[in-house]
C-alpha cells in the first residue's frame, strides 16, 4: 500500500513557501481581510477531519455541522460561564467533539454507506432545534445564542484578529503533522485497510469497532476544533448559525480540495469562504455598469449554484479534487521530462 | 528591516489621511455610502425585494439630483446590499466587509432577527449607527445598552400588548387563553400580551398553550384551550397552524374572541385554508397600507407608491406588501438625511432619534413615526381590523402602545 501523502523534498520546499505565505498575509492585508482567512483556517480544519473520516477511513458523514457546533458552543460556554481563557477552552471543545463523536460512532458502526449518511444528515439537522431547547437555554442562551469576545491578541502589535489567525494557522499546521503522523502509523494503515476491504481487515486482526469509533471521535474533534476558532472569529454563536448549510460548505469544500488528501483542505476552506464573495462581488460590478453589460448582472449565478455546479464538475472530471490534481499533474510532467 | 519601513510608512499614511479629513468614514459634501445585508438566496430570499426597492428608489433620488440636508449639502445616496443568505455568520462576515473594507457611514435596513443579533454587537463596539432593522423583535430597543442600534416596524410584543388593550376594554368578566409558538417570536407577543393585561394578568388567563413549530398539528390543545371556557382566544401561530386553530375551533362550536396575530393575517395563507366562514369575525392588527386593499388606490401615499414602482420596478408583483414595507423604510431614511445637519456618526444617530410624527406613504393613515433619544421604536401604533368573510375591514382608532 502506497503511503499516504508522502513528503519529497519538494513537498517540503512547497510547505515551507505556503507557512512564509501565510505568515505574511496578515501583514500585507487588512483586518477584515486576515479575518476571512481565518474562516477559511477553521473550515479547512474541519474538512480535515472529514477527509480522515470520509477519504481515509471510508466512513461517510453529511453531519460535521453538528460536531463543528458542539465545537463552538463549548467554547462559547466556557467562555461564558466559566470564565475560563480561550486557548484551554479550545481543548475543552476538542475534548468534547471526540466525546460525542466517539458515542456517535458506536451505533454507526452498524450502519454502513448510505444509512451512516442519513444518520449524520439527521444529527446535522437535529442540533439546531437541540440548541433551542427550553431546558439547555440557560447554558445555550436559547435562539439568542451567546457572544463571544474575541481573544485578546497574544502580543504586543498584533491586533486581535492577527492574533486570532496566527493562532489558528498554528493549530492548522499542528492538526495537519497530526494527521500525517496518524494516516502513516499502523493506525492509519488499519484504517484505510477498513476502508478498502472490511473483512480483509477484520481477518488480519484489526479491531473494526475500536479503530471506526475512534476515527469517528477524532474527525469529530478536528470539526470541532474548527468550530471553536470559527467562534472566535466571528464573535458569536446562535443556533441558526450551525444549520445544515454548515454540513454542506464543510463536504463541498472536502471534495474541491480533494477527499483523500491533506493539503487540499486549504483549498476547500479558500473557495468556501473568498468564491462567493467574488461571485457577489462580479455581480454588482456588473449592476455599476451602464448598457449592454448590466444585463451580465442577471447572468451571475448565486453562490448556491456555483456550489452545487462546482461539486458536479470536479466530482465528474477530477474526482481526487484541487490537490490531487496538482499531484497529477506534477506526475505527468515528470514522466514527460523523464522520457 | 524593510517590512518595518512598510509598516511605518502605512502607519504614517494612515495618520495623515485621518488629520486630512475630520469627516465621518463614508460621508463626503456630495455623497452618502451606506449598506445592508439582505437574504437574496437561501430560505428567506422573498424578503430581498425590500433590500431591491430600497436600491430602486436612490437610483431614482440621485438620478433627480440627490438629496439636501440640513446642512445646505445635497448629496447622492450610494447603498450596498450584500447577500447574507440569512445566516448569522454570513452577517457578520458581510457587515465586516461594509464596515471596514466599503467603509460605509451607517448601516440600513438589515433583515432578520438571527442575522441582526449576530452584529448587534460588533456595530455597538464599532461605534457604527445600525438603523432601522427590519425585524419585529422586541431587543433592537434599548439605547441605554445599545445606543447604535434602533428599530423600525411595529415589535410583537407591542402587538401583544395593543390587543390586550382591546380585549380588556371589548370583552366583559375576561376569561382568556393563550396559544404561541415556543420561540422567541411566540414568547414576544406572549409576554406584551400579559404586560398589556397588567396585575389582573394571571386571574384573566385561564389557558396557556405552547406547540413546537415541528408539531403536525394544534387540534390537542385547541380542544384543552375550548374546555376550559375561555371566551377570548389569543392565537400566535404561523399561517400553518393558524389556519388549523381556526378551522378547528370552527369545527366544534367554540366562538371566543378570536385575536390572530398579524404574522398570520394574510387572507391566502391562512385564512382561505381554514375557510372564509370559519374566519368571520377573526381581529388583527395592521400598520401598513395593504397594496391589495382596494381602500387605499384613492390615497396620495398609495398614488405615489405605485407611480414609484411603475417607474423604477415596472415587472414587480404589486401584491407583494414587502415592496410597501421596503418603500416606507427607505422613506423614513431619506426623511433622516434631509433634516439632518451633522454628520458624524454621533449626529446620524441622534438624527435617526429625532423623527416627529412622520406620516410614511405606505404606513396606515395616522399611524405616525415618532423617536427621541429614549425612544427607539418607531412605528408604535396600528390599528385593531376584523374579517368580514370577504376582506379585513378596520376599525376603531389608532391604538398607540407608547402611550
Amino acid at each position: 500500500m502506497d503511503r499516504p501523502n508522502p513528503i519529497t523534498k519538494k513537498l517540503l520546499i512547497g510547505f515551507l513557501i505556503a507557512l512564509g505565505v501565510g505568515i505574511l498575509i496578515p501583514q500585507i492585508t487588512t483586518d477584515f481581510t486576515t479575518y476571512q482567512f481565518t474562516l477559511a483556517i477553521s473550515y479547512g480544519i474541519a474538512m480535515l477531519g472529514l477527509n480522515i473520516l470520509t477519504g481515509y477511513n471510508g466512513q461517510f458523514s453529511v453531519g460535521h455541522s453538528a460536531f463543528f457546533a458542539i465545537g463552538a458552543y463549548t467554547a462559547a460556554i466556557m467562555i461564558e460561564h466559566f470564565a475560563i481563557d480561550p486557548y484551554t477552552s479550545i481543548v475543552i471543545a476538542a475534548f468534547a467533539a471526540f466525546v460525542v463523536g466517539f458515542l456517535f460512532g458506536l451505533p454507526a458502526l452498524r450502519l454502513e454507506g448510505l444509512y451512516l449518511a442519513l444518520a449524520t444528515f439527521g444529527f446535522a439537522v437535529a442540533t439546531p432545534q437541540l440548541l433551542k431547547f427550553d431546558a439547555f437555554e440557560h447554558w445555550t442562551g436559547g435562539v439568542q445564542g451567546i457572544f463571544v469576545p474575541k481573544p485578546e491578541p497574544l502580543m504586543e502589535g498584533l491586533s486581535a484578529d492577527q492574533s486570532l489567525y496566527y493562532v489558528a494557522m498554528g493549530i492548522m499546521v499542528f492538526l495537519m503533522v497530526v494527521a500525517w503522523s496518524i494516516l502513516n502509523s499502523r493506525s492509519g494503515r488499519a484504517m484505510m485497510a477498513i476502508r478498502d476491504n472490511p473483512v480483509a481487515a477484520a481477518t488480519m486482526g484489526i479491531n473494526l469497532p475500536m479503530v471506526k469509533t475512534t476515527t469517528f471521535g477524532l474527525s469529530a474533534m478536528y470539526a470541532g476544533i474548527g468550530g471553536a476558532l470559527f467562534t472566535y472569529s466571528s464573535e458569536f454563536v446562535s443556533p441558526d448559525t450551525f444549520n445544515f448549510f454548515i454540513a454542506v460548505y464543510i463536504l463541498v469544500g472536502s471534495v474541491i480540495g480533494g477527499i483523500a488528501t491533506i493539503p487540499g483542505v486549504i483549498f476547500g476552506g479558500l473557495f468556501i469562504v473568498f468564491m462567493p464573495n467574488y461571485a457577489q462581488d462580479l455581480k454588482l460590478f456588473f449592476e455599476g455598469t451602464e448598457g449592454p453589460w448590466a444585463a451580465v448582472a442577471g447572468v451571475v449565478p448565486p453562490p448556491w449554484a456555483i456550489f452545487g455546479v462546482m461539486l458536479i464538475l470536479v466530482i465528474y472530471f477530477v474526482p481526487f479534487g484541487v490537490w490531487g490534481g496538482i499531484e497529477r499533474l506534477w506526475a505527468w510532467t515528470k514522466r514527460r521530462s523523464a522520457g | 528591516m524593510k517590512l518595518r519601513t512598510l509598516l511605518a510608512s502605512a502607519a504614517a499614511a494612515v495618520l495623515m489621511t485621518g488629520a486630512a479629513s475630520a469627516q465621518t468614514v463614508g460621508v463626503t459634501d456630495t455623497s452618502i455610502k451606506i449598506g445592508n445585508t439582505s437574504p437574496y438566496s437561501g430560505p428567506a430570499s422573498s424578503y430581498s425585494v425590500i433590500a431591491k426597492t430600497q436600491i430602486a428608489y436612490w437610483k431614482a433620488v440621485n438620478a433627480a439630483g440627490g438629496i439636501k440636508s440640513a446642512d445646505g449639502k445635497t448629496r447622492k445616496i450610494e447603498m450596498i446590499s450584500l447577500d447574507d443568505g440569512y445566516s448569522p455568520p454570513r452577517t457578520v462576515e458581510q457587515i465586516r466587509k461594509l464596515v471596514e473594507q466599503e467603509e460605509v457611514a451607517f448601516t440600513f435596513n438589515t433583515l432578520g432577527t438571527p442575522t441582526n443579533s449576530a452584529i448587534h454587537r460588533y456595530m455597538n463596539a464599532k461605534k457604527v449607527p445600525h438603523l432601522f432593522l427590519a425585524t419585529g423583535a422586541s431587543k433592537w430597543g434599548h439605547p441605554e445598552k445599545y445606543p447604535w442600534t434602533i428599530g423600525f416596524q411595529p415589535t410583537y410584543d407591542v402587538e401583544g400588548e395593543i390587543y390586550a388593550k382591546f380585549a380588556l376594554e371589548n370583552v366583559e368578566n375576561p376569561k382568556i387563553a393563550i396559544l404561541f409558538q415556543n420561540d422567541d417570536y411566540g414568547k414576544d407577543y406572549r409576554d406584551g400580551f400579559l404586560r398589556g393585561l397588567g396585575d389582573k394578568a394571571k386571574d384573566m388567563v385561564v389557558k396557556m398553550l405552547p406547540y413546537e413549530v415541528t408539531d403536525p398539528t394544534v387540534d390537542a390543545q385547541v380542544l384543552e384551550m375550548a374546555a376550559s371556557g375561555a371566551n377570548i382566544f389569543f392565537n400566535v401561530t404561523i399561517p400553518k397552524f393558524a389556519a388549523q386553530a381556526i378551522k378547528k375551533s370552527c369545527e366544534i362550536g367554540w366562538k371566543p374572541l378570536h385575536l390572530l396575530n398579524n404574522v398570520s393575517s394574510s387572507v391566502g395563507a391562512t385564512l382561505r385554508p381554514a375557510g372564509l366562514e370559519c374566519s368571520k369575525g377573526l381581529v388583527t392588527t395592521q400598520w401598513q397600507r395593504d397594496p391589495t386593499d382596494p381602500q387605499w388606490a384613492a390615497t396620495d401615499g398609495f398614488k405615489e407608491w405605485a407611480a414609484f414602482m411603475d417607474a423604477s420596478l415596472p415587472d414587480a408583483d404589486k401584491g407583494d406588501i414587502n415592496y410597501a414595507f421596503g418603500y416606507n423604510a427607505v422613506k423614513l431614511m431619506h426623511h433622516v438625511i434631509a433634516n439632518c445637519a451633522d454628520f458624524s456618526r454621533p449626529g446620524i444617530m441622534a438624527c435617526a432619534a429625532n423623527v416627529k410624527d412622520l406620516q410614511l406613504p405606505m404606513v396606515l393613515p395616522g399611524v405616525l413615526i415618532n423617536t427621541s433619544p429614549t425612544d427607539f421604536y418607531p412605528v408604535q401604533a396600528a390599528q385593531l381590523s376584523r374579517f368580514d368573510g370577504t376582506g379585513w375591514a378596520l376599525f376603531g382608532d389608532i391604538i398607540d402602545a407608547s402611550e
